[in-house]
């Protein structure tokens, strides 16, 4: 019994794939060329009103399990359409996930740290935690350039390797987080990461505003003091279809979010493009791709080259 | 004979073994005096001090003791490393030498594994303040994540430090015995009652001591490579952990081993005399046992210096970025002084102390052991806080600050070993009295067996041997013909 004859029986049509986050900033003439797995999209049903409903219980279940907040749309979906072949369902919908990552186009960068300051703004962190920091760095030459630098979101984190409790994890979407309910703080992740990007709370935290939802691995706002905390991609943003606050907040246009899945990555200027492309044609790299971490941010190395073409 | 215990078969009244056992209980006896007070007092102060400390840390946040995030590892981690090495001296020191079967070893073994049990019990304390939020640390057990070195670090010192509880107790039973016949009424209420629950229903029949023997050969042999393993673990809690400039280098296992063995025998080398002076054991713990005990810690100092030069001089010879910018720091830079304080003080000075026959006296080794416990301490602060202030993506190095919480903590640990000794031994014999009597039986019943199989030109050897064991021989005794004829007729009658 395959699909259609499924959905006859039940007497519905198949439904809509679901519409990407991301597709709705992008072009229509590039959205075309991103031909995405055909099969995957087809078998993933629109998102139900029972299905939101469901996983907003779940997400008021499972606070400090926020990893549930995203896998929930991702299991239902697998239990609705295929009841026969569950393990296949699993995988077609999960790699019809986004798979975030991130292109900073260092060519634009002018250091004005705009990102860390609306990072801090948005987490409510104190003045000396940043969580995207800036690095002022200089060639053999001579001279300078500007990196921001984030968590790199490894493939093969090593601090997920070595904590020994497993606080970090990495979810779904590629997104490495910390449950800080979980977290001893021995900071061993620390010093496992090659890139700094991991920051331990060793201050009570500023004040915090009421915030719409109590934290979560996605949202870990107020930081928990003594616990470690670092980037986490603006996780609970992403599924609102919003940037992360560093590329929302820069200017320059720098910082390029993208999804593997849907092949494409958007910055704060409205500039869309189709990501395998972008990088390859830049010659983007990785932060320290020799050890080995797989990091999923890519940099497109420069400093003012494109600088009066573009804006 | 056979059924009689060891202490029976020794004379009850010799005056010398009457001396022995009340050395062996003078902690206990001995009425405090003000030195006494004083030194409990100001422990018990610094401890108490380390608490509060502890307390405003977890209230305030780990800012109170210096960490930030270019710091973010450091002196209580130093700490840590540094007492649990100090514990595997006394562990190996005394496995060894019983695994050998060096006799000397009795008077002192006692003192060895107590400070082994001491500093493993501080040590693994110390890790405490070390971890952002402690109430959670039943996660170790709870949640633990197997590809994480930690975990294994905490197995390993977990299974150590209970071995090595177990090893300290097994030949204290016996001695409780003694203590107990040589107290008498002068052992309190509350002392009677622990004894009654260590001495684990001990009657001292031969299949116990029998037992006894045997479990503590098997757990000679086993602490060896526990200890082993436990210092290799957290090395590896380093070199796997990380991809930092020399944490991630392969030598840090033996590397943590031999300093370990080093530093720790000169923390016994330590205990030692300062137990030895304040219980007046100089009859017993003698200059021998500091120049063997230096000696021992020769090797062990210079298989560290040639593995501190194997270990820097790759890493400075191709100058990688960031190892070459921490050996610079160490080298050169602002950790410089103390980095060639800790060569110096450290490795160099203590060999050639006790490598020269004319410092190798009680005082030079005592000082040269006074040299090595800090500065190894100071060495593995280095080893920790050098390459976690190193930020990777720039190069640059973070600074480390001191505050009077982290000092409070160190001393504090440092403090509370001592402390735990002084305690040990108020209900403990500090001479494991039974394996004193016990050698010096091995010791006559071996001069006896020569003495049987040479002949002493009497053909009488094997009679003596017989004594001997009875514990009636005495070496130089003239009356060996009248008593061989006394012991055949008494054959006869039989």
């Amino acid at each position: 019994m395959n699909e259609d004859e499924l959905s006859k029986m039940n007497g519905s049509p198949p439904d809509e794939p679901e519409p990407d986050l991301l597709a709705s900033l992008v072009p229509a003439k590039v959205a075309d060329s991103l031909d995405g797995d055909e099969v995957a999209a087809e078998d993933q049903p629109a998102f139900s009103r029972r299905q939101f409903l469901t996983s907003l219980a779940v997400m008021g279940a499972a606070v400090g399990l926020g990893s549930q907040l995203v896998k929930t749309p991702a299991a239902s979906a697998a239990t609705t359409t295929t009841a026969t072949q569950p393990a296949q369902a699993t995988s077609r919908t999960r790699a019809t996930l986004p798979q975030w990552t991130m292109i900073m186009d260092l060519r634009y960068c002018n250091g004005c740290n705009d990102c860390t300051t609306a990072c801090q703004y948005t987490h409510v962190l104190p003045k000396d935690i940043t969580w995207i920091k800036v690095y002022e760095m200089s060639n053999p030459d001579g001279q300078s350039y500007y990196l921001p630098r984030l968590c790199q979101m490894c493939e093969d984190p090593p601090c997920q390797a070595v904590c020994p409790v497993g606080a970090t994890f990495r979810n779904d979407e590629g997104i490495v987080l910390i449950d800080q309910n979980v977290c001893i703080g021995c900071r061993t992740c620390m010093a496992a990461c090659p890139y700094e990007s991991r920051y331990f709370n060793t201050e009570p935290m500023p004040t915090v505003p009421k915030q719409p939802f109590p934290p979560s691995p996605e949202w870990p706002v107020p930081q928990q003091m003594n616990t470690v905390g670092k980037c986490v991609l603006c996780a609970a943003d992403l599924s609102k279809g919003m940037l992360p606050s560093c590329a929302q907040a820069c200017g320059m246009g720098v910082i390029y979010l993208g999804d593997l899945t849907s092949d494409v990555a958007v910055n704060s200027q409205g500039n869309a493009v189709k990501l395998s492309q972008f990088v390859k044609e830049n010659d983007a790299v990785h932060l320290k791709e020799e050890l080995g971490t797989n990091p999923r941010v890519w940099y497109i190395p420069g400093h003012g080259q494109d600088w009066k073409d573009s804006y | 004979m056979s059924r009689m215990t060891t202490y029976e078969r020794l004379p009850q009244d010799d005056p010398e073994r009457q001396k022995l056992r009340e050395a062996a209980i003078r902690p206990m006896v001995q009425k405090p005096g003000r030195g006494y007070k004083l030194l409990v007092g100001v422990l018990g102060i610094l401890v108490i001090l380390a608490l509060v400390a502890f307390y405003l840390q977890i209230v305030d946040g780990r800012s109170v003791d210096a960490y930030s995030n270019e710091a973010f590892w450091g002196l209580f981690i130093a700490n840590f490393i540094t007492i649990v090495g100090a514990s595997y001296g006394g562990a190996v020191v005394s496995a060894v030498l019983r695994l050998v079967g060096a006799t000397w070893r009795a008077p002192l073994v006692r003192i060895a594994e107590a400070t082994a049990v001491a500093t493993v019990i501080v040590g693994g304390a110390a890790i405490i303040p070390s971890v952002g939020v402690p109430g959670r640390m039943w996660e170790f057990i709870a949640r633990p994540n197997f590809s994480s070195p930690l975990i294994w670090d905490a197995l390993a010192i977990g299974t150590y430090a209970f071995a090595s509880i177990v090893f300290f107790f097994l030949p204290v039973i016996p001695d409780l015995a003694v203590a107990k016949e040589t107290m008498g009424d002068r052992a309190g209420k509350t002392r009677t009652t622990i004894w009654r629950w260590l001495s684990c229903r001990w009657n001292g029949s031969g299949r116990q001591e029998k037992l006894l023997g045997r479990m503590m050969t098997i757990l000679a042999i086993m602490i060896i490579p526990l200890a082993v393993s436990v210092h290799s673990v957290l090395g590896w809690a380093f070199a796997n952990t990380s991809f930092r400039p020399w944490w991630s280098e392969e030598l840090w296992a033996p590397l943590f081993v031999i300093a370990a063995l080093y530093s720790g025998i000169a923390n016994v080398i330590l205990s030692l005399a300062a137990l030895r002076h304040a219980y007046h054991l100089e009859d017993y713990i003698t200059e021998r046992h500091f120049k063997s005990l230096g000696l021992l810690m020769l090797p062990f100092g210079a298989a560290y210096l040639y593995m501190e030069v194997a270990d820097f001089l790759p890493g400075s010879y191709h100058g990688e970025p960031g190892t070459a910018a921490v050996f610079k720091q160490l080298f050169v830079g602002s950790y410089a002084p103390w980095f060639w304080l800790f060569i110096v003080m450290g490795i160099v000075v203590p060999i050639l102390i006790v490598s020269m026959r004319r410092t190798r006296k009680i005082g030079w080794i005592v000082l040269a052991a006074g040299f090595v416990v800090p500065t190894f301490w100071l060495n593995r602060f280095l080893m920790v806080a050098v390459p976690a202030t190193y930020d990777m993506i720039n190069g640059s190095f973070g600074t480390y600050a001191w505050t009077w919480e982290n000092i409070a903590i160190t001393l504090g640990s440092v403090a509370a070993v001592p402390l735990i000794l002084l305690l040990i031994f108020r209900v403990v014999p500090i001479l494991s009295v039974t394996e004193m009597e016990n050698m010096e039986m091995e010791s006559l019943a071996q001069e006896a067996e020569a003495l049987m199989h040479a002949g002493n030109g009497n053909g009488n050897g094997y009679v003596q041997r017989e004594k001997a064991l009875e514990g009636t021989y005495r070496p130089g005794a003239t009356d060996e013909f009248e008593e061989e004829d006394d012991f055949a007729r008494g054959e006869e009658e039989e």
